[in-house]
């Protein structure tokens, strides 16, 4: 067998002062020389979208956001859920919200999952729709946008940002959270920060 | 409510205040009477990919916590086997599994899993064994085999996200600490350069760990010069996949005297989940660290943390989480630990060392064994015996933490001489 | 990813798995690919031969690194079973015998399939050897192990 990767050969006085173990093996080593054996699992899933869930994807499916308030303390949030995990009571008040909000913290993402390059860049974001209650926000999309680099990205949007849901036509919509494309930036209005 | 207001806002009573006694949190009803010690550590090599099972891995961690323990295996009463996911092994139950490579055969064990937090639950889990009196001496493995998962870890890891209302968006576990450090930056003004001096400072740290597996002299200027994978964070601010293990042995007050004259001694365990609606928090600061860091410390009677701790062990899986993390142990104010960074107050030789052992970004992030290793650190160095890497001023007492899952979990030991 | 009417949505978890053989593993496979036997370790202390061979001792966790044997691919079957369909359910066209098989001079043993043998022939205790690959064919991987088959013996004394 090929030797294993070269380790820093200096003896460092630290502990563990015992022999450390492990043989660590090299790209080739792992993917070409050491017999391994591959297994792919099956692994499909499908899961119900429950009750809560199943309702605001159809009204996303209408070109509506859905959010529902708990009648204990308040809370209004998007997306929906079907009870109030700080009181333990039912949230069943539905309200329909403005498809507008701020971002409160975006990323600019070049690497798929798998660490491959992308070359136009993914921007993920935490949106707060407008009339939810303070700090709840979920994960979606930034889109419109000029162009790609982490400059010019951040001088279009920022945390603070309005934004405005971008929905696909009615014939694409599917009764799914990619019903609405992105949100983009209102009127190309950024917050300064 | 006090408990109802640590939840929801996150605030420290007598934030304003310089330096704030924090007030008892009321987290726990009593401290067990029982004491409980380390007695004995011990690691693998942390590597990107080892030829070795995970029960081996798991072996030379075990072996070599007992060897320095002065134990035999069948001494050990009941096992604590800390491993996160089963995607990542590839072994279905594999805290079962890996047991015999962790001397768990024919023993009590159970298994301890809150994603990258389970590194330090391990010792809170083992804990809860010794003090309630069941066992005198219980042995405590974290391990994890990261490699076996293709192309990437990450195909398990994403599956963390909401399979109906974020898993269509496409989205990278990046994302989720991009997302956090962008919000810390915004909210405090921070700068990435400040960021980048945790990736310096651990790297280097490392160099004197022998198990070390990205240990390197490195600048600022490398560290931002290294390409964007998620702005804010640049590939050299993200800690490795790895394989590894490390490991620990907790025993009673008696058989830990008898075994040593250098107990290391668990004054104070906390844990906290907060709720899986990630985008419900602020981002800026991880609440339920402070929760899990108020309840470890209430039960080691510590009221002043920046006085009474001498060195820490936070969570840096990511270069802005020691930083994050130190603000919600309540060793720096929120939105101050990068200046505190830049003024070397974290430095091993500074008045409050922070990650020596190098830390994830430096030895490597076997996920639940990371956090083993933290704890392995705090036990040399309260002994003085953890030479390159020793902090100066015979430190009394310490704190290792881990985080995990989506952005929810705190765990939080207290190590001391007393 | 794709969402029904029924509101079920479906996804998987994109992985695959490589598993590495270890260190123990890597021995027993590359012993197994040049001599065709099976290599084991020796606890001295408990006095464990153990198979799958493994570097620690699981009872008294000495370190069996240097303690390794080799003993032949000969045992008996301890228990068996007739499997007809496969792990989707379906019906297999040739029904599977798979077996644990003790292997002597050890204490441990292999599941394993039976080959040429009719299932009516199979019984506790059946004297088997092991079947490999030709050895330009084997590559040190656990497939390099085709089968067990009844000795020679043991065929012999089925025939009345």
């Amino acid at each position: 067998m090929a030797k294993p990767a070269a380790r820093p050969p200096r003896v460092i006085d630290a502990p563990p002062h015992l022999p450390m173990r492990g043989r660590a093996l090299s790209d080739d080593e792992f993917h070409r020389t050491t017999p391994t054996v591959a297994w792919t699992p099956r692994l499909e899933y499908g899961w119900d979208t429950g009750a809560a869930i199943g309702r605001f994807l159809d009204g996303l499916r209408g070109g509506k956001i859905y959010g529902v308030r708990c009648r204990v303390c308040g809370r209004v949030v998007t997306p929906p859920r079907a009870f109030c995990e700080l009181d333990f009571k039912p949230m069943d008040e539905w309200v329909e919200l403005p498809d507008t909000g701020t971002i409160n913290t975006f990323s600019i993402c070049y690497v798929t999952w798998d660490m491959k390059p992308l070359r136009t860049p993914q921007i993920p974001a935490v949106i707060e729709i407008d009339g939810t209650s303070p700090r709840v926000g979920f994960l979606h999309l930034v889109g419109g946008l000029r162009a790609g680099s982490v400059d010019a990205i951040r001088a279009q949007i920022g945390v603070g940002t309005p934004v405005r849901a971008v929905w696909k036509t009615p014939k694409e919509r599917e009764g799914a959270i990619t019903d609405v494309l992105h949100f983009a930036p209102i009127d190309g209005r950024r917050k300064a920060r | 409510m006090q408990r109802r207001g640590i939840m929801t806002d996150g605030v420290i009573a007598g934030a304003g205040k310089a330096a704030p006694a924090i007030r008892l949190s009321g987290l726990i009803k009593r401290k067990p009477r029982r004491r409980v010690a380390v007695v004995g550590a011990g690691l693998s090599l942390f590597m990107r990919r080892a030829l070795d099972t995970g029960k081996e891995l798991s072996y030379y961690a075990a072996a070599q916590a007992m060897e320095t323990a002065g134990i035999r295996r069948r001494d050990i009463e009941g096992v604590i086997m800390a491993t996160a996911p089963d995607a990542f092994d590839g072994v279905h139950m594999k805290g079962d599994w890996l047991l015999d490579g962790a001397g768990g055969v024919r023993r009590p064990y159970m298994r301890a899993y809150v994603g990258g937090g389970s590194g330090v639950f391990s010792i809170i889990s083992g804990w809860t064994l010794v003090a309630s009196g069941l066992f005198d001496l219980v042995l405590v493995v974290g391990e994890e085999k990261m490699s076996t998962c293709q192309p990437h870890p990450q195909g398990a890891f994403i599956t963390i996200f909401d399979h109906t209302i974020e898993r269509p968006l496409g989205p990278n576990l990046l994302w989720i600490f991009a997302l956090e450090q962008n919000r810390y930056m915004s909210t405090y003004g921070l700068r990435n350069e400040d960021i980048a001096l945790v990736s310096v400072k651990n790297k280097r740290n490392a160099l004197d760990h022998p198990a070390a597996q990205v240990a390197k002299e490195l600048t600022v200027k490398d560290v931002l010069a290294s390409e964007v994978v998620a702005w804010p964070v640049h590939r050299l601010m993200v800690s490795p996949v790895s394989d590894g293990a490390a490991a620990l042995v907790l025993a009673s007050e008696d058989v830990a005297k008898r075994l040593t004259d250098k107990p290391v001694w668990v004054q104070g365990v906390g844990w906290a989940l907060d709720t899986s609606y990630w985008g419900n928090r602020d981002l800026a600061y991880p609440r339920y660290v402070e929760q899990a860091a108020r309840m470890a410390y209430e039960m080691a009677g510590v009221t002043e943390p920046r006085k009474q701790i001498h060195l820490a062990e936070p969570y840096d899986p990511f270069a802005y989480k020691e930083l994050h993390h130190l603000e919600g142990l309540q060793l720096a104010d929120k939105g101050k630990a990068p200046e505190d960074l830049a003024q070397g107050r974290f430095d091993r030789t500074g008045p409050l060392p922070v990650c020596p052992s190098g830390g994830l970004m430096g030895v490597g992030n076997p996920i639940a064994a990371a956090g083993v290793m933290k704890l392995c650190e705090l036990f040399w160095q309260l002994r003085g015996e953890a030479g390159a890497r020793q902090v100066p001023g015979n430190p009394e007492r310490g704190v290792a933490q881990a985080w995990g899952d989506l952005m929810q979990v705190g765990t939080v030991a207290v190590l001391g001489t007393r | 990813m794709r969402f029904d009417a029924t509101r079920v949505w479906h996804g998987t978890m994109p992985v695959e798995f490589l598993y590495t053989p270890g260190v123990a593993g890597l021995r027993f496979f590359q012993t197994l690919k040049q001599k065709g036997v099976l290599a084991v370790t020796f606890c001295a202390e408990c006095t464990v031969t153990y198979l799958p061979p493994r570097v620690y001792c699981e009872n008294c966790f000495a370190d069996l690194s240097d303690a390794w044997q080799e003993v032949p691919g000969r045992g008996r079957v301890h228990t068996f079973t007739l499997v007809r369909v496969d792990r989707q359910g379906r019906r297999l066209q040739t029904p599977e015998i798979v077996a644990f098989v003790r292997i002597d001079g050890t204490d441990g043993g292999l599941v394993t399939r039976l080959v040429d043998v009719a299932p009516a022939d199979v019984r506790l205790d059946l004297p088997v050897e092991i079947v490999l690959q030709p050895p330009r064919r084997r590559r040190a991987v656990p497939n390099d192990i085709v089968g067990f088959t009844p000795t020679r013996t043991a065929r012999r004394g089925r025939k009345r």
